[in-house]
């Protein structure tokens, strides 16, 4: 390998790279874009989840009950209706995600301690919030119901014992529970997967496309100065979006910041070459470009997206995907990620990741070393 | 007139499917979308890892932590002897959580006052450590209510038979089993037909223009919207096939119902299909090599996607955003897609949906072949 050629190679790719000013522009502002709609669109925190209710009885107890959903920070209470139709009708056009129903034997019932049912209709076809708003309409009614247990067991002379729980949760590493703080740290994942593979398997299925390759083979250069040398203004470019991504985590997400910078680089530098291995050997595979984009935003785009734990928890998906996930690059840099940021750890806490990222990483750059020679022969 | 278009049209038609890469493009990432989303993509909190530390050792602790066991949104994974074990654990992602009962747990609560339980959780995963606090309460507030019921029965035996109990009874409409799936396969439809769609689109034309063909194309008498209608239409057609053979998939496979009427939803496809034509057409005149179209493409889809509720809630986006999600053409489609696959609704409750992605189509069409002629020019 001789450092003046595979320099070489890298100066021709950088003027390349900075003569297509609309790409290059657009590589910068990826991290900007990504990082704005990912950190400010997505919110799981399912809040005024839409309630209709339908109230048999209108009593005082039944008013009661529906006061705590109007209160409830989860619950806007938009409408209260007079009969099941309107409940179904709200139901299929979106107005309501949730319908309460209230017997009209509600207090006869909650007075003579017979056990009652208030319904529940939910809109299943978002089944997130379906869940979600489950859950804490039972809170709600748990409370209801702790509140009417307790006046019960006063008015009926019972000695005033109340024993009660508490819960305190104390909160580690993400200690206001924010979304942001959780999607985050792990956009540097998805901009590298995308510069990265996308844009190398581009230019270098662009050079095959056009001929241009052979005439690069056909000069003294070997494959590695070859891969070495066009791969280098890339790893650059995806340093750079690093950089821009941790920075923008940090001073306009206001993301915490609380492991090593030398954790972080060194991870994001091996995540890199494994996506540029991965890129570049898509492109000496397919050498087409619309072939190279296709394949690329399949097994680099969105497994990063989907399979590796940046949205969607990992041990939370059936036992026949988890093994799968294994094979993303962007499972092992997003605990890098998530790691460095929020909880603080350092190098020797994150030894396994990185060494799986290592091996990647070499098993990629292999794989495109050897499909570049046999597409030579 | 008619003749020059068909002759267009049988001209795309065969470059489409001889092109062995654009006929890759428009079957393997579909299917492969399909099955992660299919399989991977969920929210639901089951089996959160949990760790329990019991302080107390008496009858009542044991019972509340037996219920953590009994319950298949946790799994309790660690019996821990100290406090000393807990920074480890959740360092190493072991656990997401550790319960923790101080000394004195029973005995305050037999006095009837309030005990509390201490929960640390992982928070780096925000949603899943909101969802399981909101678990953690219910679970204490059933238990909380049953031990006074428990105590007042001991105090005064008739009482308890007569106390109030209140259930919530759900019932999920149109996804009885609130099944994952049954939310993310139309969406996934609706992604992939826009991704495939634009992106062939903006690439058929910029190739054209890349290999110089084009110009040859202009030379010949073929207005130029007859070379608009030519380019987009045998795609517009290539999208609403796409949508029949993944809907077959979406319900054969994955056993998603379809409820509705396929002719809504082939109507609600063409309409759709406008603006992504439209996009797609417009970015074809941004741009002069395919690498560049697929960059642009990608600034577009992916904040159409982020945006369009396909796997994040609107409502919990800031306001202002939601505003902004009313230019996405994909946020409408989504919902004619579920509409009809899931709930089954028809035209009367999807018009607005409908008008709305006419408005968007026709605007994106219209700017789209503006700039075209320009660049025709």
């Amino acid at each position: 390998m001789s450092l003046r050629r595979l320099l070489a190679i890298s100066r021709k790719e950088v003027f390349q790279v900075l003569r297509d000013s609309r790409s290059l522009l657009i590589v910068l502002l990826m991290p900007l874009m990504l990082m704005t709609t990912l950190g400010y669109g997505v919110n799981l925190d399912t809040k005024h989840i839409r309630v209709f209710a339908l109230d048999e009885e209108g009593s005082q107890a039944s008013q009661d009950l529906l006061k705590r959903f109007q209160s409830s920070d989860y619950f806007d209470l938009v409408a209260t209706v007079t009969d099941y139709r309107a409940l179904a009708a709200a139901l299929d056009d979106g107005r309501c995600q949730l319908a309460i129903v209230i017997p009209f034997d509600f207090s006869a019932r909650l007075h003579d301690g017979r056990p009652v049912n208030i319904q529940a209709l939910v809109d299943g076809s978002d089944n997130n919030t379906a869940e979600l708003a489950i859950g804490y309409a039972q809170g709600v009614l748990a409370s209801y119901g702790a509140v009417v247990q307790a006046e019960y067991l006063v008015k009926s002379n019972a000695p005033s014992v109340n024993p009660a729980l508490s819960v305190e949760a104390r909160t580690w590493f993400n200690e206001d529970l924010e979304s942001k703080n959780f999607i985050v740290p792990g956009v540097a994942a998805i901009v590298m997967a995308v510069v990265g593979v996308l844009l190398t398997s581009l230019t270098v299925a662009r050079e095959w496309e056009r001929g241009t390759m052979e005439q690069l083979i056909s000069t003294p250069v070997t494959s590695l100065e070859i891969i070495v040398g066009k791969l280098l203004p890339y790893f650059a470019l995806g340093m750079f979006d690093t950089i821009m991504c941790a920075a923008i985590a940090v001073f306009w997400f206001q993301v915490p910041f609380r492991g090593s910078l030398i954790a972080l680089s060194i991870g994001s530098g091996i995540y890199l070459v494994a996506i540029l291995g991965l890129g570049f050997w898509i492109s000496v595979a397919t050498k087409n470009q619309l072939a190279a984009s296709q394949i690329g935003l399949v097994t680099a785009f969105l497994p990063s997206f989907l399979l590796s734990g940046f949205t969607f928890p990992i041990d939370q998906m059936p036992l026949g995907v988890q093994p799968f996930t294994y094979l993303i690059a962007a499972r092992y840099y997003i605990v890098i990620l998530k790691s460095v940021f929020l909880r603080g750890t350092g190098l020797s806490f994150l030894a396994g990741p990185i060494i799986a990222l290592i091996i990647y990483a070499s098993l990629m750059v292999f794989l495109a070393k050897r499909s570049f020679h046999k597409s030579l022969a | 007139m008619i003749e020059r278009l068909h002759q267009i049209l049988i001209k795309e038609f065969i470059h489409l499917f001889r092109d062995k890469h654009a006929r890759f493009s428009l079957m393997v990432p579909p299917l492969l979308q399909m099955l992660i989303f299919g399989y991977a993509a969920s929210y639901e909190v089951n089996r959160v890892s949990t760790a329990v530390l019991d302080n107390d050792h008496s009858q009542e602790s044991r019972e509340f932590l037996e219920r953590f066991s009994a319950s298949n949104r946790f799994q309790v994974h660690e019996v821990l002897q100290s406090e000393a074990q807990i920074p480890y654990l959740l360092d190493h992602r072991r656990v997401a959580m550790v319960l923790q009962i101080q000394p004195g747990f029973a005995e305050l609560l037999r006095k009837g006052q309030t005990a509390p339980v201490q929960v640390v959780l992982d928070g780096t995963d925000s949603n899943t450590a909101l969802i399981a606090v909101g678990y953690i309460n219910q679970i204490a507030d059933r238990f909380a209510q049953d031990y006074q019921l428990q105590l007042a029965d001991r105090l005064k035996p008739s009482l308890a038979t007569f106390a109030p109990n209140i259930q919530l009874q759900e019932r999920p409409w149109y996804n009885p089993n609130l099944e994952s799936r049954w939310f993310f396969v139309p969406g996934v439809i609706g992604t992939l037909v826009l991704v495939s769609v634009m992106t062939l689109t903006a690439f058929a034309v910029v190739r054209e223009r890349e290999i110089g063909t084009l110009e040859q194309l202009m030379v010949t008498p073929i207005s130029p919207a007859e070379l608009i209608v030519g380019k987009t239409l045998p795609f517009l057609i290539v999208g609403l096939a796409n949508v029949v053979f993944v809907a077959i998939l979406g319900s054969l496979w994955f056993e998603v119902p379809f409820r509705g009427n396929i002719f809504v939803l082939l109507l609600g496809t063409t309409l759709f299909l406008s603006s992504a034509l439209g996009v797609g057409l417009l970015i074809s005149t941004l741009c002069q090599t395919q690498q560049q179209a697929f960059a642009i493409s990608f600034f577009y889809i992916s904040p159409a996607i982020m945006l369009s509720g396909f796997g994040y809630p609107i409502t919990s986006m800031p306001t202002a955003l939601q505003y902004f999600t009313n230019l996405d053409p994909l946020r409408f489609y989504l919902i004619v897609l579920r509409g009809t696959f899931i709930k089954g609704v028809g035209l009367d409750v999807l018009w607005p949906e409908m008008v709305a992605m006419a408005i968007l189509g026709t605007g994106m069409l219209t700017l789209a072949t503006l700039r075209f002629h320009k660049t025709l020019d």
